[in-house]
């Protein structure tokens, strides 16, 4: 198994070593590799896009030609995991601040985001969260987005005041907090196994 | 669905760590003005440094450097949806609160500016937002992270434009973390009191193979190749102070720069990079700087 993480920018390390616990814990063989340039992303059996800046993700990833990677893989049924930053870049509609910055998005997931949802970084949380298919989860929330709008297809997987926090459409799967700055594998653990159920087919 | 709302918590270390950690791979660059700020984050900055002044014109001004008006802090903060962070002198935690209370999103502890208490640091773990601290050396890098640092940088040689000096502070940490590996309790402890560290962080370090925190490059940032270079000796970021809005074209600079980072063990594709971009700032040779007139000397 082949596990693509989107190395262009943020935490990629962080996921790096959580996917790699989580691979051991599953009993599964494989590797993980971030992507910083074209050519990667097309042999592997899920991506993670990480935290990060999203105006910084989203400029290099469409600038070097690994988006449309992304996108053929994904309509491909292959996962996709985004965790904040991420969650921004693979959501269909953006907010305002959004369209000021010309961000581009992967428009994978239909639902509508809106960036810093909780304000800047004096606002961040951490907060003991249910998780659907996963159980209480400790979420680290940092200048998180969230999800305001969600469409049909759109299963919600967790909620915090009035926002949809994480969600799964199909392959695509994400959250507004950061799995990978906890200990705590069961999410990525869950993402793997989308994985390996994809690849099976 | 259930949400533990008695155990919300704000302000804590993997907060202040984690936010360190979402800049990685990035440039954060000097701003002076909300326009300013605007090509940066257009250039895919993760975040901004808003200042008075950038380095080398506070060396050319001259007088005590203070914070910035929270007036052009606010512009710069209404203006761009990326983090934005500025500077204190070092141990004015008036000025910390300051800047907490007007919502900035990091706080740079730093050398640049006329520092405000010789003996002190400011005891940063009594804020929620995280802080940013230069260092030369190990010994200062884990000193400020036990003050409560939630991201180093190296000091450099602000406002020269000329990177040796944040290449000789970046090669001493790394060598210095190297050092000790293999290193027995005792030896550790030794080491430790030396360069005047808590043990604990230096046993941390010591296992991690890497500073607790984010490390940053900062300090003579100039081109393209500078950004690569640190990058290649181990920064996990770079700080662009005057290098960006005194260099003759700044927005293919602060994008130059910001894909630099990205291809930096790419020298086919940084030498693309590199072409056609206008006279970067012009600079200072150090050795021409007074011990006086360096600002990396102070607060160790």
């Amino acid at each position: 198994m082949r596990i693509a993480v989107v190395g262009v920018q943020g935490d990629v390390e962080e996921h790096i070593i959580a996917t790699k616990k989580a691979m051991d814990a599953e009993g599964l063989k494989g590797e993980v590799i971030p992507v910083r340039k074209q050519g990667v992303v097309p042999d592997s059996d899920g991506i993670i896009i990480p935290g990060g800046e999203s105006t910084t993700i989203s400029r290099l990833i469409f600038r070097e030609g690994i988006a449309e990677e992304i996108l053929a893989l994904a309509n491909n049924d292959v996962p996709v995991m985004g965790t904040c930053a991420g969650l921004i870049t693979l959501a269909k509609h953006g907010d305002e601040e959004v369209k000021k910055t010309g961000q581009k998005l992967l428009r994978l997931m239909d639902v509508q985001v809106k960036r810093n949802a909780f304000g800047r970084q004096r606002e961040s949380f951490e907060v003991p969260l249910e998780v659907k298919n996963i159980g209480i989860y400790p979420a680290v929330f940092i200048r998180a987005p969230a999800i305001v709008g969600v469409g049909k297809e759109v299963e919600v997987l967790a909620t915090f005041e009035d926002f949809v926090v994480g969600a799964r459409q199909d392959n695509i799967i994400s959250f507004a907090f950061h799995p990978e700055l906890t200990d705590d594998l069961r999410i990525h653990r869950y993402f793997l196994a989308m994985c390996k159920t994809a690849s099976r087919q | 669905m259930i949400v533990e709302l008695e155990k919300l918590r704000h302000g804590t270390e993997l907060l202040k760590r984690g936010f360190a950690k979402m800049q990685k791979g990035g440039v954060i660059m000097d701003v002076t003005t909300p326009e300013q700020a605007q090509i940066a984050e257009d250039a895919g900055a993760v975040a901004v440094m808003a200042l008075h002044r950038v380095p080398a014109d506070i060396r050319a001004v001259g007088g005590v450097a203070r914070m910035a008006d929270p007036k052009i802090i606010q512009a710069i903060m209404d203006a761009v949806t990326i983090p934005v962070m500025a500077k204190v002198r070092i141990g004015h935690f008036a000025e910390a609160q300051i800047l907490e209370a007007l919502g900035v999103d990091m706080i740079d502890e730093s050398e640049v500016l006329t520092p405000a208490d010789e003996m002190f640091h400011i005891d940063k773990r009594q804020f929620k937002v995280p802080f940013v601290c230069g260092a030369r050396n190990l010994g200062e890098a884990l000193r400020r992270i036990d003050e409560g640092a939630a991201m180093i940088r190296t000091k450099g040689e602000a406002g020269t434009g000329n990177v040796a000096e944040a290449v000789r502070h970046m090669r001493l940490i790394m060598g210095a973390i190297r050092e000790l590996k293999g290193k027995s309790e005792e030896e550790l402890k030794a080491y430790a009191r030396k360069i005047e560290a808590p043990y604990e962080l230096v046993v941390e370090t010591a296992d991690l193979q890497r500073l607790p925190v984010v490390n940053f490059a900062a300090g003579g940032i100039a081109t393209p190749a500078d950004a690569s270079l640190m990058m290649q000796l181990g920064a996990d970021g770079v700080f662009v102070g005057s290098g960006i809005f005194k260099s003759e074209n700044p927005e293919r600079m602060a994008n130059a720069i910001v894909e630099a980072v990205n291809y930096h063990d790419d020298p086919y594709t940084l030498a693309e990079i590199s072409k056609g971009l206008g006279e970067p700032m012009k600079g200072i040779d150090i050795r021409e700087l007074s011990e006086e007139e360096k600002l990396q000397t102070r607060g160790i």
